[in-house]
């Protein structure tokens, strides 16, 4: 059976073909890693690039998405039990004092669909949980995501305990969120800030590709 | 003059190209079989998750300009310094849809179903929006006889416009929204999330009409002040 099945499945967003057809593959002897890297992947790539085009819209991407994780829950014991590893793991958060996690929540789909693992705080999250989590996940990008301008100086706070405790340069950080700026991520000493939930999977993959793990 | 509104969906059921919009779809996309379905889904939830109410109070310009000040941080200049000294009447309000539509809103992601969780979100965001609308279209109508026939009622919030978010502070403590189950966190953000504050002023199209060239409209992220302007003008 060819991968382009399962690739269109998750393109054009039909999450039961997707499971299914990623069942068969498994069934009939393929490895998951490339089932993983040869159709799931590049199929949510295509999506994001059509994304980017203009050519297909949110509502889209999502349905795309939730494919994705339909044959990632066929896929995922068995990547576990050949210890695949992950394209890198990210935490993320909304920060401390903030309850808005639409798009963290957002950005956590998107970047789940490119591979990687997310370990997700939730919202409200202390500036230390965000890198105690990192070094216990051996994760090497902390993304952080705020509402309001009163609530993403938070932000700042979690950039200056990744100093205090000697952790800079080798855990970077990703801010976003309605109110926050380019300029804004510059003045706290962000590593990085992202407009949107696909221009942070970009971000991330730099980030990931200088430095993979902790 | 202070009056507690619960409303039914129907009276602020945002239209589904509304909805789609704030999803980031262009008006003249096609919408495909999928994204209905998600729609419809998301519209039967809403329907029985919202608790759509809001409150609001009369204040004269005298106290509403002491509100407005809040703590100091407005922009040097801004459209309500203009607006609000020419207007008919004002009322300070909240309005919310409740705490189930969030709730059910972080169940579907963790059900991994982000596409009905972001659907139902882009409408639970704009009902809440719907509700403003409603109150000041009640605001308005309670002031019949009391203002001027071309008078007209739109809502202004803090965070908008260079009125400071945490001009909230003041306006909570004026208006206390227990009533209708509104807090507002130390943060300046208000529970329920699907929640928004601000002031209802009547006046007529002239008074609500500016430039949007201020120094901060440069960084605004809504650009709806045209629109807004003109529904207003008769
Ligand atoms: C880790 O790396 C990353 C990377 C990228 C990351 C990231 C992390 N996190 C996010 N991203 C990015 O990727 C995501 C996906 O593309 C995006 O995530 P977002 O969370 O931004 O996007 C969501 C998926 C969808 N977007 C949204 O939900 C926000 C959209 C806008 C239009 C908006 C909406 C819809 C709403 N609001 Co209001 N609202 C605005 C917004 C203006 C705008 N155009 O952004 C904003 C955020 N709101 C604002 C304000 C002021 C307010 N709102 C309020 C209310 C509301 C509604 C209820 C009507 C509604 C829903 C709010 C909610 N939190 O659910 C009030 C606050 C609500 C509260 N609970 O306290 C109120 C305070 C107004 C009032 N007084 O009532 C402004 C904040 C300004 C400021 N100074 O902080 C605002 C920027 C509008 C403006 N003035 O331009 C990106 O930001």
């Amino acid at each position: 059976m060819s991968f382009d099945k399962l690739r269109f499945a998750i393109q054009d967003g039909d999450a039961a073909a997707a499971k299914t057809l990623t069942s068969a593959l498994v069934d009939s002897g393929s490895v998951p890693a490339e089932i993983l890297n040869q159709a799931m992947l590049p199929g949510m790539s295509v999506v994001g690039a059509r994304f980017r085009d203009r050519e297909i819209f949110l509502p889209d991407v999502l349905l795309a998405a939730r494919a994705m994780k339909a044959a990632m829950a066929v896929l995922e014991p068995l990547l576990l039990r050949d210890r695949v590893p992950s394209a890198g793991a990210i935490v993320l958060g909304t920060v401390r004092g903030d309850l808005h996690d639409i798009g963290k929540n957002l950005v956590s789909v998107m970047l789940q669909g490119a591979g990687y693992r997310v370990v997700d705080l939730g919202s409200d999250v202390e500036p230390d949980a965000f890198i105690d989590a990192a070094v216990d996940e051996g994760a090497s990008v902390i993304g952080m995501s705020a509402l309001l301008t009163t609530t993403m100086t938070e932000m700042a706070a979690v950039v200056g305990r990744i100093r205090e405790r000697e952790l800079h340069g080798r855990v970077r950080t990703i801010v976003g969120g309605a109110a926050v700026s380019e300029a804004f991520a510059c003045e706290i000493g962000a590593d990085a800030y992202a407009s949107d939930a696909m221009t942070a999977v970009d971000r991330v993959k730099a980030m990931m590709a200088a430095n993979p793990s902790i | 003059m202070r009056r507690l509104i619960r409303f039914a969906f129907d009276d602020v059921r945002p239209a589904d190209e509304e909805v789609l919009t704030r999803m980031g779809m262009p008006g003249d996309a096609p919408v495909a079989p999928a994204v209905r379905t998600l729609l419809d889904d998301a519209l039967e939830k809403i329907a029985a998750l919202a608790e759509p109410r809001g409150v609001f109070q009369s204040i004269s310009k005298a106290d509403y300009e002491m509100v407005y000040r809040g703590e100091g941080r407005n922009a040097a200049e801004s459209p309500l310094e203009l607006i609000a000294p020419r207007a008919e009447a004002l009322a300070l309000f909240v309005g919310t849809i409740g705490e189930n539509t969030g709730k059910e809103i972080r169940t579907l992601f963790r059900k991994d179903d982000p596409a009905l969780a972001m659907m139902l979100d882009a409408f639970a965001s704009e009902t809440t929006n719907r509700v403003a609308e409603a109150l000041s279209r009640t605001f308005l109508h309670e002031l019949h006889g009391q203002i001027s026939a071309a008078a007209r009622v739109l809502p202004y919030s803090p965070g908008y416009c260079g009125w400071h978010v945490t001009g909230q502070r003041a306006l909570f403590a004026a208006i206390h929204p227990h009533d209708i189950g509104v807090t507002l966190q130390p943060s300046c953000l208000m529970t329920p999330l699907k929640s928004v504050s601000g002031v209802l002023v009547a006046g007529d199209a002239a008074v609500h009409r500016f430039r949007p060239q201020w120094a901060f409209c440069d960084e605004c992220r809504e650009r709806d002040c045209g629109p807004r302007m003109a529904s207003v003008r008769s």
